[in-house]
């Protein structure tokens, strides 16, 4: 092959190279998609609590319950467990393993294995461990809590806790039941195969991981054996594109069957494209301002109601927030067991400013830190209008996300404008952050609590109640239980729920039952198929 | 200390002739020239270190995130070696560094080393290719501009310079994308390489037009050149304003001195004394312009790299920066570094090739 780098034969490569590219479209068989994944630290189930990483997770490995794709408003469905039964007293749920079901490797999955992996998770104690710990596992008792035989598992709880919470939450990434042989042949002295599983993966999901390089692409290839079915798509590419506009070129010359981070200017002219459609979903994401209670002027009653009147509800969601958040006035999502889809409060700046005037604060000025992310940087804008028209003064300092969340940790933002991601698909993950703070003391440095972080003493009736809900047996006065609390929020909190999240998915129109997980989960690839 | 006498001792009494002396001067040269470099890499290093340290950002909540317990937090604090003083720290890094170990990076979860070797092969490639093509049409057209001053060519390379340098690269990047991608479909998208060819071939050098040739697979190395070629131009395009500039600059300060006077007035051929005099003279000072110019594209152009998905050096940086990831950062600044030295090292052995004093 002596000739192969001759002038010619580069010179004719390059001709080659410059011509019309020939492939307009994927294969039939692949799902290619487009997405910011920088954010994967981590691929361990036990570790990884970044969108992009439970993303990959979502579809690598099974629970014990999961959502079904297709059929999101049942909820939970099982999964790895065929079915569950709780005792009398309500302290313990035991599950019934399915039968036949394999892990990539071929080991058969056993309760053993799911048993283990909720242990394994306890007892490494990384930052989502305490979606479990919270049913009082610690790394101590949890091999006398978490017991298995043969066929099933079980939990045994601290308290009679509310079956739809414990069970919503093991649908979360952190419960992934992982392949044990496999996990412990590739430990490091106490590790339980933390380092490996970083970057590798051993469960029983629809696709194995065929590939990651960081910052760069992650591969999918579909598990045949999968119990459910072998998945339609037999290879999923995840390429990290940064760039709305790249992921919207791409889109519309076919080489990507799916953009997920377009910007709503590129929403909106790839709209008009043919061959491509945009799918909206709501997603878990609440944007909302949060008023710091340290703060003299914004601690005032009537600052907190006046400010509930200054947001530009619907101007804002159908000018710059357009398609990417839908108003939305409570703390529990759409999709959630519990939402609550009241919307007390309009835009009036008259009526703000009667009740700024009224407290005599006109003319006060309030310096806040936002971070610089357009959509938080123009929500700060408009308030600051509105505000001003209301004769408050805002000034903005811009400042990045790492920065504004320093100072937030530290009670230092005075008004917060932001996002919260519930952690988990059930309400308390969001009640228990929202409307729940027992010590408001700096000392108590509850740095994880919203409410403590704006330094909202949240009463106690609504402390208790926040904690009744988690034991309420019966989901629909659950679900009542939670929109009574919301309420009640509605009327006195001092953090204001102003949208929630709409993702806008761009798809190839050959793309079929593409779901990005709803409010409640991520997102999943073994449901997609490909036509015409 | 009798044994450093007979050290002394033993060592070959020195040689009268000049060539020894001048071995011994070389070696010297050579010697001091180490030490420079390992000063340099030191303070680039402690620097890099100290602005980690107290840049607002921390890097442990970038590794617990934001719902962390504070004992999760304690554990990652103390498991990250934070909790020891700042030149404990440093000199523990040293230390792993000069085994070869620059630790793990927190935004990516693997070996710093793992993440340079996949990463900065990219940014190679991109670089080499961007500069290869601001040279082959930088220098001419800065040489004739000279040659033809005020004339039709110079007036145009007077634009297209103006044009680089004033041009945002992220508006032209993007144009580009959707000009000769989307609009013309010459080129490829944003990435290395079309879906169909991702990971088909062996990585050896991770340059995939390299690796492709090697494998002999001419439809992959046809789908990387066709993805490499628009940001490549792009950088030759920046590269090739600056060259063209100064090859200009360099060109006339040659033309007008007597030497090519006299040059003409022997009758020599305009082109003999634009090429085989002006030309050769300037070589020397437009290497050191060129390996610049290569060293400053191998950092990684940050916004190219994101515009077209380029998974390369400079948005590997950058990303660390942003996320406090110090072992990412520290690591990408020793590549950086040597990089630059490296060139600096190479356009000084040029100089001794190409000059002929040296001779």
């Amino acid at each position: 092959m002596n000739h192969i780098l001759t002038p010619r034969a580069i010179l004719l490569a390059s001709a080659l190279a410059i011509a019309p590219a020939a492939w307009a479209e994927t294969p039939a068989d692949t799902l290619v998609v487009a997405a910011a994944i920088d954010d994967i630290i981590s691929l361990d189930p036990a570790q990884s609590f970044e969108f992009s990483g439970n993303d990959v997770n979502q579809n690598t490995y099974d629970r014990l319950v999961d959502f079904d794709p297709l059929d999101m408003e049942a909820g939970f469905k099982p999964s790895l467990a065929e079915s569950w039964e709780v005792s009398e007293d309500g302290l313990s749920i035991t599950f019934t393993m399915r039968q036949g079901v394999t892990f990539h490797s071929g080991n058969p999955v056993r309760a053993e294995d799911a048993a283990w992996s909720l242990q394994r998770a306890v007892k490494l104690d990384k930052t989502p461990a305490f979606i479990l710990t919270q049913f009082g596992f610690t790394p101590e008792n949890v091999e006398e809590k978490i017991t298995f035989d043969d066929t099933t598992l079980t939990l045994n709880l601290d308290k009679p806790y509310a079956p739809t919470f414990v069970l919503n939450c093991l649908t979360a990434n952190i419960a992934s039941v992982v392949d044990k042989e496999t996990v412990m042949a590739n430990a490091e002295g106490e590790d339980l195969g933390n380092t490996w599983l970083n970057t590798n993966e051993a469960g029983s999901g629809p696709y194995t991981l065929a590939g990651w390089r960081p910052n760069e692409a992650v591969q999918l290839a579909a598990y045949d054996s999968y119990f459910q079915g072998a998945p339609a798509m037999k290879r999923v590419i995840v390429r990290n594109v940064a760039e709305s506009s790249a992921q919207r070129l791409l889109l519309e010359q076919g080489d990507i069957d799916a953009a997920r981070n377009l910007s709503p200017t590129d929403v909106e002219s790839i709209a008009a494209v043919k061959g491509v459609t945009i799918q909206d979903e709501p997603r878990g994401r609440i944007l909302y301002m949060g008023l710091n209670q340290k703060d003299e002027v914004l601690s005032n009653p009537a600052v907190i109601e006046a400010m509930k009147y200054l947001v530009d509800y619907d101007g804002i969601a159908n000018s710059f927030l357009k398609g990417m958040f839908m108003p939305h006035q409570a703390f529990l999502p759409k999709g959630y067991l519990g939402a609550l889809e009241d919307m007390p409060w309009t835009y009036d700046v008259a009526r703000a400013k009667a009740l700024i005037d009224e407290a005599g604060l006109a003319g006060s000025t309030i310096t806040t830190k936002v971070r610089d992310l357009r959509e938080y940087v123009d929500v700060a804008q408009a308030l600051q209008a509105s505000m001003a028209e209301a004769g408050l003064t805002l000034e903005i300092q811009q400042m990045t996300g790492a920065q504004v969340l320093d100072a937030y940790r530290a009670r230092d933002v005075p008004i917060f404008l932001g996002e919260w991601g519930p952690d988990y698909s059930d309400p308390n993950t969001n009640a228990a952050t929202f409307a729940y703070n027992p010590d408001n003391s700096d000392e108590a440095q509850a740095t994880g609590l919203l409410a403590w972080r704006n330094a909202y003493a949240v009463p106690q009736e609504m402390n208790e109640a926040t904690v009744a809900a988690t034991l309420e047996q019966d989901a629909g006065k659950r679900a009542q239980m939670y929109q009574d609390i919301q309420r009640q929020y509605q009327a006195e909190a001092p953090i204001i729920p102003l949208f929630q999240r709409v993702e806008n998915t761009g798809l190839r129109d050959t793309v079929q039952n593409w779901n990005s997980g709803g409010s409640v989960t991520s997102v999943m690839y073994r449901q997609v198929t490909k036509g015409e | 200390m009798t044994d450093a006498d007979t050290g002394r001792g033993a060592a070959p009494s020195p040689a009268p002739d000049h060539r020894a002396a001048a071995r011994r001067r070389h070696a010297r040269s050579i010697a001091g020239t180490l030490l420079s470099l390992a000063l340099t890499m030191l303070g680039l290093l402690l620097v890099t270190f100290i602005i980690g340290r107290v840049m607002p950002i921390d890097p442990v909540l970038k590794v617990v995130g934001d719902r962390a317990t504070q004992a999760q937090y304690d554990a990652a604090y103390q498991a990250m070696g934070l909790d020891r003083p700042l030149v404990v720290q440093f000199i523990r890094y040293l230390g792993e560094v000069l085994t070869g170990d620059f630790g793990r990076s927190i935004s990516t979860g693997q070996l710093v080393v793992d993440d340079i070797r996949r990463v900065f092969p990219a940014t190679v490639e991109l670089a080499t290719l961007g500069t290869l093509i601001g040279v082959a049409i930088g220098v001419p057209l800065g040489v004739i501009a000279a040659a033809r001053r005020g004339g039709a060519i110079d007036q145009v390379a007077r634009v297209v310079a103006l044009v680089g340098y004033s041009m945002p690269i992220f508006w032209l990047g993007l144009m580009g994308l959707l000009v000769f991608y989307g609009i013309l479909g010459w080129v490829g998208g944003p990435g290395r390489q079309g879906i169909i060819y991702d990971g088909m071939v062996p990585t050896v050098t991770g340059l995939i037009l390299v690796d492709s040739l090697i494998a002999g697979d001419w439809g992959a190395f046809r789908d990387a050149f066709s993805h490499i070629i628009l940001p490549a131009s792009l950088l030759g395009y920046f590269s090739l304003a600056y060259i063209s500039r100064m090859t200009r600059s360099f060109m006339l300060e040659q033309l007008s001195a007597e030497y090519i006077t006299t040059a003409r007035v022997k009758g020599l051929s305009e082109r003999a004394v634009i090429w085989r005099h002006a030309f050769r003279n300037i070589q020397i000072p437009l290497i050191t312009v060129i390996a610049l110019s290569f060293g400053s594209l191998l950092e990684g152009s940050v916004l190219t790299e994101i515009i077209f998905s380029w998974p390369g050096l400079g948005q590997y940086i950058t990303k660390a920066l942003l996320s406090g990831d110090m072992n990412a950062v520290l690591g990408g600044t020793v590549v950086v570094g040597t990089c630059f030295v490296l060139l600096n090292l190479l356009s000084d052995i040029l100089y001794r090739v190409l000059d002929p004093r040296s001779k």
